[in-house]
């Protein structure tokens, strides 16, 4: 066997302090552009940051894939839902007149909206595709006000960084940055395919995130919190899905 | 170079094989098309229990759910294939491995060549000194097409699953007939490096297991070990 010549350990030597050098810079510039996830470390870190970063660099003004109408699935699949507890059947029972979106956190108007007050801003709908993370999918029409027209009402303080939000059930809560918070298919949305948001599919309100996998359009929803430090939220990691095993960015 | 990105390719596909099998198991069922679900016809169903109890299968249980950690390993395992692979790529045009090593010599690019070195296998003929240090034309084939084939279609297939990823680029899953489509071909490109996967070690082992794998570790082969 040849000995290790000293020319190769010269170039090895230098190729290992460049990349050490080269990535405790490449995490100083991550850091200050935001291109670390909340769930971004740990073993699974680094394949989570390379993700989420390029996924910012490629897609932070992306739109949505849209569809043509003829191609609306004809028996979309509601997924499961946990049983409903009593505040939501009351809420039900009174056809969701009560039913109430908070926006707090870092804004400079904390705001409660009903119903009707969402569905007096300015309707949008979009023609887009919920894929789960289990691998199935359909396209729906959904209908609603984007979040970012609520998020400016609000006045959203520029420290702001992450948009972290509420279902009725205590302890399902998730969140997104700021990117996917403003973008234009972000929808607080209140119908699909021309009726109603039906119950099973997260009605009387539900936040669209196209971009990202279902379990991000988060069902049932009734409280939005814009905030600058996401480490004061659960375990710090985002949302409840790093608990269970998730990844918090689910663009993928 | 060569050796090292071998190695972590092949630790890379490990995780991506388990990994992908715990996430199909979620949904065992394969569409085509854009969309697919439990009130659509599938194209088939690989029947196994599923680990949601949501998909019908006709078995009586649901397996454990095992999709966080999957989906996790699977993704950064992707990045170690996807970064390993460019590594690969820029060393092997480079350095001129493709070259000199993978693309079969200019005499070889006839079907009787093929035909040929296959019979060669087929009467179990031993490998003839030409063989011993360079690859056959049937090993260059094989070795390009996983190289320049199916690792860039599995990852293409991988990337056109992603809403975000297509947001950026529609037509990487537009191309492909749609989502499912696209997760269609993934399982079966997947399928197509496995047999890859089985025909190389079963080579290795018909042409004696641990020398090769010796060899491939610390690039010395008996002979040149003998010449030195």
């Amino acid at each position: 066997m040849n000995p290790i010549s000293r020319r190769k350990l010269i170039y090895g030597g230098a190729a290992a302090a460049a990349s050490l050098g080269g990535l405790a810079v490449a995490e100083r510039l991550a850091t200050r552009y935001g291109l670390i996830p909340p769930d971004g470390s740990g073993i699974f870190g680094p394949g989570e940051t390379l993700t989420y970063a390029c996924q910012r660099l490629l897609t932070t003004r992306t739109p949505a894939r849209e569809f043509p109408r003829s191609m609306i699935s004809k028996n979309p699949f509601a997924n499961e839902v946990a049983p409903f507890k009593e505040e939501f059947k009351h809420l039900q029972a009174g056809g969701f007149r009560d039913w109430r979106l908070v926006v707090d956190g870092t804004v400079a108007r904390p705001m409660s909206l009903s119903l009707a007050d969402l569905k007096s801003l300015p309707i949008q709908s979009q023609i887009t595709e919920v894929a789960c993370e289990e691998g199935w999918s359909y396209i729906a029409e959904w209908i609603g006000t984007p979040l970012s027209g609520v998020l400016r009402e609000a006045g959203v303080l520029p420290q702001s960084r992450y948009v972290v939000y509420y279902a009725i059930e205590k302890g399902l809560w998730e969140s997104i940055d700021m990117a996917d918070a403003m973008h234009p298919h972000t929808f607080l949305t209140m119908g699909m395919n021309d009726g109603d948001l039906p119950v099973a599919f997260g009605g009387p309100l539900r936040l669209r995130v196209p971009r990202q996998l279902g379990y991000k359009s988060l069902k049932y929803l009734t409280h939005i919190t814009v905030t600058d430090n996401i480490k004061k939220f659960g375990s710090g990691k985002g949302s409840v899905d790093p608990d269970y095993g998730y990844s918090w960015f689910a663009g993928i | 170079m060569v050796r090292v990105t071998h190695w972590l390719t092949f630790i890379a596909f490990v995780a991506l094989l388990v990994s992908g099998c715990e996430i199909l198991i979620s949904h065992p069922r394969f569409y085509w098309g854009e969309v697919g679900n439990v009130n659509t016809r599938p194209l088939f169903v690989i029947p196994i229990p599923a680990s949601r109890d949501t998909v019908p299968t006709g078995y009586g249980y649901v397996m454990p759910d095992q999709n966080g950690w999957s989906r996790y390993l699977h993704f950064e395992a992707a990045w170690v294939v996807l970064l390993t692979g460019l590594v690969y790529g820029i060393y092997g045009v480079w350095s001129g491995h493709f070259r000199n090593n993978l693309v079969p010599a200019r005499s070889d690019w006839t079907w009787r060549a093929y035909r040929d070195r296959i019979a060669k296998y087929m009467h179990r003929e031993r490998a003839d000194r030409a063989e011993e240090n360079t690859y056959n034309v049937l090993q260059r084939t094989a070795y390009l097409g996983v190289i320049l084939v199916l690792f860039p279609l599995v990852i293409w297939t991988g990337l056109a699953m992603s809403p975000s990823f297509t947001s950026a680029f529609p037509a990487t899953a537009a191309l492909l007939g749609g989502r499912q489509s696209a997760r269609t071909i993934h399982f079966f490109v997947s399928w197509l490096l496995l047999l890859f996967l089985f025909v190389h070690v079963a080579m290795i082992a018909l042409s004696g297991f641990w020398s090769r794998v010796r060899a491939m570790i610390t690039g010395q082969t008996c002979n040149s070990q003998r010449g030195q």
